[in-house]
């Protein structure tokens, strides 16, 4: 860098001191090469420009080899943190047996994809499906490779395929020596059709996957290189600020643009809504801050309907009301419940209450959009980038084969960018503009403007029989959404099938609509029922007399029923003993503990997770989580360890911000957070130590990772929060209980 | 009109004299590394330097930093190979990563400042938000950086 005088000499030292020959990693990527990293970080600025020269040969729509034996892997995924990047090229190159030091991905085109007959399957990054959904056909698709390489090699020196081996993507004629590169015969081999595909792999045969990778997505986080959607620049951009209704299902009245139109920089003041798009104005000006300036001074009147005195407290006592209203739909009835409540021994009753949530992700909602008459290009970082493309068809009348998606690295999803409001209402901007225009979202409108996770209300009653065990269970969930689903799965989930031994069971449920937006908040409804269901189970221990840990195992034991007992032993048993569980503690210490698998109705696979929380509260109540254990199934393999215990992390940290702090309130019928000061993260000083510990407790794939862990953070806290001080947490945030215990 | 001194190349802006060094620095010259969060100084994305001090670019006008050094996360290094860059690659540190260039700006001013930082300092001195928790790798790569430095 260019040094000046002005500078401190210290910091002259630190920014100028750099490692003779670069860093050391077990591996090295081209990323991580100036050239490669430019050719990285220009995917989102130019997509229609695929890092692919002319000079490459595709094999198939997944990957490309260049005649330096470069392998750029396309990634049908979206990358918000998971290193998606990485493990998608793993799961291809486990099979193509390639040099993964000349591996570089890059996104594949949403574009090809609708033209092409949707040739690469399934784009949309949701349901934890990366892996459990792709991973055989992308193992196809590079073993289908690798053999019409094989082949094409053979062709060449006119030898049985069965002479030749291949490694790191050189392929040896093994009689003679003879060697060839990838590179050489990739343009054979893409005229190669083999006479039936081969065999992928079986898990315990893999080589490159189950070993950590370093992620290839971290050189360009390091150096401001990498494009996120909010980073997008093209010539003749505007720039937009936007304000929908603050009110939801609001209206437009009337604005009065005068006010703004001879501010400085100002283009245009056009209003957006209609079917999914939120009603509301936007400033469009030649800079964001003169957008947004202009917007603040920007005199709007709503029509704010039916909803303008609408409370969260108003919805909390309708869904308490409904707890009592008939006509739920029975999800589970076992023999006798109520029955065996009036004959139990002993009844337990709780009633718990969850508020709506944000996603509170780094990035503020943007897109950028360009709308032509015969085209339509739009830049956005979202996790369904097919029916972005759909949505953008819909609303110019562009046919389908014209609309370029150019998905962007996101910061930060967790479930709300499955929306593409972000892209409606772009679009909708752009459709009057004559130049491209990115759309920023301040972080108020941010957070005023989510899918949140819904509201709800549950209560259980248990009945347990002379030796504490529970013999009734009677279960009743209230869902709030301001569409009701058809399909009620986020609401019933987890509950749907209680893995413990109860001889009558019933569960049931309704739906309660409000005007609030919701959506899917990473964990998908576990957050909320695991937190009533892993609660309430302590709740039953703690009455029965019995030790936590000790009264689950004991139910799943004797739970002759449920096929995966012993694995759930399994992961329970690791967490008590890696957590040390039953050990002494200082006072004012204690542990939680709260297990589950993310069973969800029509999906066979499970993931496994027990969490054990090591919690401090002082008398007067002030909380601190020490520590997580974090006991997880694998199942045979994990894509990459590394990127799995980050995405474990990562839920840890969410869950107990979730836990500690956050809530979404609604007054007057709009959302009263606005920013991170009454919508906090978890701070640096807050943060647990986290202890993840894999273990291999199925043997069939695991269901995912990146959203496995979160249900069980609530319960696991609030349990041991109970353990310390007797008080049952039955709503959240914490921070509206008082957890004191007397005076310091 | 005013001139900036940024990453040791000197740039004109016509820009109302409030306007945050933030907007200024993404919208008009560009530099796009330097994230926009949250607008009100309360989560870190867009620390840059200003006279080697961290600084929230989002509410600093534009007006105040006319004259002094502003170094921006392209400029901490010519080719990322800063102490910081490097550990962070070691350590894999970020997640969706775009908290990540603000905090290695912070991390660089406090180790401009304190070469050999504790835990407690590095908390201390460091408030920038993660939403995904990176905050112990981010405290380990800057130890490490450390001692990057230190030997070189």
């Amino acid at each position: 860098m260019v040094l000046t005088k002005e500078m401190d000499r210290r910091e002259f030292l630190v920014t100028t001191l750099t490692v003779g020959g670069g860093f050391a990693l077990a591996l090295s990527f081209p990323w991580n090469s100036a050239e490669a990293a430019a050719n990285a970080a220009r995917i989102p600025d130019k997509p229609w420009e695929s890092l692919v020269g002319k000079n490459e040969t595709e094999i198939n729509p997944w990957l490309v080899v260049a005649p330096d034996d470069t392998v750029t892997i396309r990634v049908a995924q979206s990358e918000m943190g998971q290193a998606t990047f990485t493990s998608w090229s793993k799961m291809i190159c486990e099979e193509l047996e390639c040099d993964w030091s000349k591996v570089r991905a890059e996104y594949a085109s949403v574009n090809r994809h609708f033209r092409e007959n949707k040739v690469y399957r399934r784009m949309a990054t949701n349901a934890s499906g990366a892996v459990r959904i792709s991973r055989e056909y992308l193992q196809q698709a590079g073993a289908s490779a690798r053999e019409r390489l094989m082949a094409a090699a053979a062709e060449v020196w006119a030898v049985p395929r069965s002479d030749l081996t291949v490694k790191d993507g050189i392929i040896t004629h093994v009689p003679t020596g003879r060697k060839l590169r990838y590179g050489q015969v990739a343009e054979k081999a893409a005229a190669i059709k083999l006479p039936q595909e081969p065999k992928i792999k079986t898990p315990d045969q893999f080589t490159l996957m189950n070993k950590p990778t370093p992620l290839l997505e971290t050189p360009l986080r390091v150096d401001g290189s990498v494009t996120y959607g909010i980073d997008v620049r093209l010539p003749g951009m505007l720039y937009a600020a936007a304000k929908a209704s603050p009110v939801f299902l609001g209206k437009v009245k009337k604005y009065d643009d005068t006010k703004v139109k001879n501010r400085p920089g100002v283009h245009a003041v056009v209003e957006f809504g209609g079917p999914d798009i939120e009603a509301g104005v936007a400033v469009v000006a030649d800079s964001y801050w003169h957008a947004k300036t202009a917007l603040g001074l920007l005199p709007i009147e709503w029509d704010e309907g039916v909803h303008g005195e609408d409370t969260s407290e108003k919805f909390l006592q309708m869904a308490r009301a409904a707890l009592e209203e008939p006509g739920a739909q029975v999800v589970v009835k076992k023999g006798d419940p109520e029955a065996a409540l009036k004959d139990a021994a002993q009844m337990v009753e709780a009633v718990y209450e969850l508020p709506y949530l944000d996603h509170a992700f780094m990035e503020p909602l943007n897109c950028t959009a360009q709308v032509t008459a015969d085209r339509v290009d739009v830049w956005v970082g979202t996790q369904r980038p097919e029916e972005a493309l759909l949505d953008a068809a819909k609303l110019t009348g562009v046919p389908r084969a014209n609309i370029y998606i150019h998905n962007c690295f996101i910061g930060g999803g967790f479930g709300r960018r499955n929306q593409n409001d972000d892209v409606r209402q772009a679009v909708m901007i752009a459709k009057q503009l004559d130049r491209p225009v990115k759309v920023v979202w301040s972080r108020e409108e941010t957070t005023r403007h989510g899918y949140y996770r819904p509201m709800r209300v549950a209560r259980f009653r248990a009945g347990l029989g002379p030796d504490g065990m529970p013999v009734a269970w009677i279960n009743r969930v209230i869902g709030i959404d301001q569409n009701p689903p058809a399909d009620p799965a986020q609401t019933i989930r987890g509950l749907h099938q209680v893995p413990y031994a109860i001889p009558n069971q019933l569960f049931d449920y309704h739906l309660r609509q409000t005007h609030v937006p919701t959506g899917v908040w990473t964990s998908v409804g576990r957050s909320q029922n695991e937190f009533y269901l892993e609660s309430f189970m302590d709740e039953l221990a703690h009455a029965a007399g019995k030790d936590p840990y000790q009264y689950r195992r004991a139910l799943l034991d004797g739970n002759s029923n449920f096929p995966h007992a012993k694995s759930w032993v399994k992961v329970l048993d690791t967490a008590a003993e890696r957590s040390g569980w039953g050990k002494k503690l200082p006072e004012g210490t204690g542990m939680g503990i709260a297990i589950g698998d993310g069973r969800r109705p029509g999906v066979k696979e499970i993931t496994i997770c027990a969490v054990v929380a090591t919690v401090s509260v002082s008398k007067k109540g002030e909380l601190r989580v020490e520590r997580f254990d974090v006991a997880m199934d694998t199942g045979p393999f994990l894509v990459n360890p590394l990127a799995a215990e980050r995405q474990v992390e990562m839920q840890m940290v969410m869950g107990l911000a979730a836990v500690l702090r956050q809530e979404i309130t609604i007054q007057k019928g709009r959302v009263v957070q606005s920013n991170f000061h009454d919508y906090p993260l978890l701070r640096a000083t807050e943060m647990p130590e986290i202890r993840v510990h894999f273990v291999r407790a199925t043997d069939e794939p695991i269901v995912g990772i990146g959203e496995e862990a979160l249900g069980w953070v609530a319960p696991s806290v609030c349990n041991a929060i109970f353990a310390i001080t007797g008080k049952r947490i039955r709503s959240l945030p914490l921070k509206n209980h008082n957890l004191s215990t007397g005076a310091a | 009109m005013f001139s900036l001194r940024i990453n040791g190349k000197t740039y004109s802006v016509d820009v109302e004299p409030e306007t945050p060094l933030l907007w200024v620095l993404r919208d008009t010259i560009g530099l796009t590394g330097t994230k926009f969060g949250c607008g009100m100084a309360l989560c870190g994305a867009c620390t840059v330097h200003v006279n080697g001090q961290a600084v929230r670019s989002c509410v600093q006008p534009v007006s105040q930093v006319v004259g002094k050094v502003i170094t921006t996360i392209e400029g901490l290094s010519p080719d990322a190979q800063h102490p910081l860059q490097i550990a962070w690659r070691e350590g894999d540190v970020p997640e969706c990563g775009y908290c990540q260039p603000g905090q290695i700006m912070a991390a660089a001013a406090l180790l401009a400042k304190n070469p050999n930082p504790t835990d407690a300092d590095i908390t201390r001195e460091i408030t920038n938000l993660c939403r995904c928790g990176t905050y112990p790798r981010i405290r380990q790569a800057i130890h490490r950086a450390a001692q990057l430095a230190a030997k070189a």
